[in-house]
């Protein structure tokens, strides 16, 4: 009879095991940002690109150019509707690349518009589209500076696909990393989470659920400097998008190889956030923001983070949600409200595809 | 949130933890099934274990609808779906499930029209809004589910619908208990009952458990205080020497059940000959089927069906953890050939399969996890 103890070592292993690609063909999971994009960008990506500045597979890469350091980043976005209470896939596009860099530790500059339109797309709507990237930018502080189209015939694509790349500078003498997350650390989240995922989720209108929800979308450059500012002992942030906190924090804890528990009373949730959720079946630790992070800070500099982050309107509601322990490494653990304690997992599907 | 956290008190929870550790005999252990996935899911979730004494001990019974679906089924569903002109409709946590040739999921990236929905009534708005496609929907799940699908095919019929038709897996909870209470290796000293399947059914079909097999059954909610009441109702019932069928869900469960909604499930369906469980096997009378009225909607009618019988992998152990002999970590391919990445079992696919509830939340003993938490 094989002990709990062993079982448990089975586990451990087969989560360290090297990733593979099973599927033949690409599934929706492969884009959902759980274990199967992970094997996916592992296992293909890394393994044929293999460069020192990808494999840390941060939010982006920093680079050291004539002295400067650097922080450079891409990202896609396919979200479905293209326009949704508080934002559409202009304003997502820039903010989440922003964002990218911000969580870098950098100053976000200068970003590239990629456009893939479907042939039939009204020109009103991308015009709606670039004006809101325009304001997103502005209100950023970054320049738009080159860009491409492609049109494809109809049926072959959603509309509209936005791509944006962007580059920052890294001016303080900073490394976020996650390695070097320690015990006694404190972990703490912007805002509140989970509405950018659930307000598209609701407004593609198939769930006949209403919530008077809007998209937390924004940029977080200026909160992060605020913070950077405040705190000079923070270890990583990470901008908590696809897959939610839970991802992130996965992230994290496995880098680092530390536990990380969340206090699930601390997390801040809208009540009707987790209405939804309730409803839904689904746990808000793992529904997308867009306007959120997670920073991991020492211990002892916690209130001071704090205080730096509920000086800014946009992370008026940020909290300490939990903290780092030792054992058991690589897990992230949750104590529930309810006074129990349960694993918080990487996400193996997601149940809500194409939110950004 | 109004209607939830009531459920969720951790006070009540302590309250009722030192009850539960009271009524324990000194030396005593008692396992208890919670026959519904539903259960087992809230358990992991809330972290429920942490208030029970060692004493007692969950199993995780049959009541996951995804995990009791044979592979069969699933490459009879994909044979059906590659009819270029139909889309096959599922809830979203059949859309992972194995069959002998790989998911639904995967059938979908070879071309097969395959979508999620939420209710079968929206599989039925899809066949409305694409007249020229013929729209099936994979019906699965207990009692619970079965009354949704028939109030659908009704309505088809009443509205005159012609493209859409229902691939019926609809199974029943009571002859999965006969079969686990008949089973020789089995040692359980009650059942947590399930709760919506209840809202259904009512209470009295599980009079036979304390009648015929002497144990109790306690039909019980979905929210960690309700699990935790009905485990102290099933300990006072051991403890004053009874075996009764108790109600702990009266909120929603009416002792004799639904009437409108098995009428509903009456009028559209009758029972199968047989039906094969995973992992239990050929069980009489454990299924549903459209009745010969609504042949119309019938997708086993409709489409040339392969019937395909796929013997359940050799070294998966679905059948005994469903059974509640082994416990999911037991299984000699637990966490090394299975994995909620790459499930070989059906246990280990939907969050409310036994398996994939232990791998995600509950790998952790409750000491190590108290331990941990503590630190």
């Amino acid at each position: 009879m094989i002990t709990e103890e062993q079982v448990l070592e089975r586990i451990r292993r087969a989560r360290e095991r090297r990733p593979r690609v099973r599927e033949e063909r690409i599934t929706l999971a492969h884009g959902a940002g759980g274990k199967a994009t992970q094997s996916l960008v592992e296992a293909v990506f890394v393994d044929a690109f293999r460069n020192p500045a990808l494999e840390g597979l941060g939010d982006g890469a920093v680079l050291g150019v004539d002295g400067a350091r650097l922080a450079f980043t891409t990202d896609s976005y396919v979200v479905s509707p293209l326009f949704f209470p508080g934002g559409d896939i202009g304003d997502l596009a820039v903010n989440g690349t922003v964002n990218d860099l911000a969580v870098c530790g950098a100053r976000p500059l200068y970003l590239s518009a990629g456009f893939i339109l479907e042939e039939g797309f009204p020109v009103a709507d991308l015009e709606r589209i670039v004006a809101s990237m325009a304001a997103a930018a502005t209100r950023a502080g970054v320049h738009i500076v080159t860009g491409d189209t492609k049109v494809v015939g109809r049926g072959k694509a959603d509309g509209c696909y936005v791509s944006t790349a962007g580059v920052g500078v890294l001016e303080r003498p900073l490394t976020l990393d996650a390695t070097a997350v320690r015990p006694g650390d404190a972990v703490l989240v912007s805002g509140p989470i989970g509405e950018h995922g659930v307000t598209v989720m609701l407004a593609r209108g198939e769930l006949e659920i209403e919530a008077d929800l809007t998209s937390d979308t924004a940029p977080l450059n200026d909160l992060v400097a605020a913070l950077l500012d405040a705190v000079p002992a923070v270890r990583v942030l990470r901008d908590a998008t696809r897959g939610g906190v839970a991802t992130v924090l996965n992230e994290i804890a496995q880098s680092a190889r530390t536990a990380i528990v969340v206090d699930e009373a601390a997390v801040p949730i809208r009540p009707m956030v987790a209405g939804a959720c309730e409803l839904l079946g689904i746990d808000p630790l793992y529904v997308a923001c867009e306007g959120r992070f997670v920073a991991v800070v020492d211990g002892a500099h916690a209130d001071a983070a704090l205080t730096a982050l509920r000086t800014r309107s946009l992370g008026e509601h940020a909290a300490v949600i939990g903290h780092v322990q030792d054992d058991p490494p690589g897990l992230v653990l949750a104590r529930t409200a309810f006074g129990g304690t349960r694993v918080v997992d990487t996400l193996v599907g997601d149940p809500l595809p194409r939110i950004c | 949130m109004r209607f939830v956290d009531e459920y969720r008190d951790a006070d009540r929870a302590r309250v009722l933890a030192a009850g539960i550790a009271a009524l324990c005999e000194p030396g005593r252990h008692y396992k208890f099934m919670e026959v519904c996935g539903g259960h087992t899911h809230a358990i992991y979730k809330h972290g429920l274990e942490d208030y029970l004494p060692e004493a007692v001990q969950l199993v995780h019974g049959p009541g996951c609808p995804v995990c009791v679906i044979p592979m069969g089924r699933v490459d009879d569903a994909i044979a059906i779906a590659r009819n270029p002109d139909v889309i096959l409709t599922s809830f979203g946590d059949m859309l992972r499930v194995p069959g002998g040739h790989g998911s639904f999921l995967d059938a979908k990236a070879a071309g097969a029209d395959i979508r999620m929905v939420y209710s079968p009534l929206d599989a039925l708005k899809l066949a409305r809004r694409n007249p020229d496609r013929r729209v099936v929907f994979m019906a699965i799940g207990f009692e619970t589910t079965a009354p949704s699908t028939a109030m659908t095919v009704l309505r088809a019929a009443a509205e005159g619908v012609q493209n859409f038709s229902v691939f019926c897996n609809h199974v029943t909870i009571i002859p999965a208990i006969k079969a686990i209470l008949d089973s020789p290796d089995l040692r359980l000293d009650g059942f947590i009952g399930p709760g919506h399947v209840s809202t259904v059914i009512g209470c009295r079909p599980y009079g036979f458990i304390p009648r015929d097999h002497g144990r109790p059954l306690v039909c019980a909610g979905f929210e960690p205080l309700d699990v935790l009441q009905a485990v102290h109702m099933l300990l006072r019932q051991l403890a004053e020497g009874r075996a009764e069928v108790e109600n702990q869900y009266t909120r929603v469960v009416p002792w004799n059940g639904n009437h409108r909604a098995l009428e509903a499930i009456n009028r559209v369906m009758e029972l199968r000959p047989y039906f094969e469980w995973r992992g239990l096997g050929f069980i009489s009378h454990s299924a549903l089927r459209m009745r010969d009225a609504y042949a119309a909607f019938d997708a086993e009618r409709i489409f040339q069906v392969p019937g395909v019988r796929v013997a359940d992998p050799k070294a998966c152990q679905c059948g005994e953890v469903l059974k509640g002999v082994l416990k999911p970590w037991e299984c000699k391919v637990f966490g090394v050939a299975c994995t909620p990445e790459t499930p070989i079992g059906t246990c280990m696919v939907s969050a409310e399969g036994a398996c994939a509830a232990y791998y995600n939340f509950g790998r952790f003993t409750r000491q190590r996890t108290r331990k941990a938490s503590r630190a």
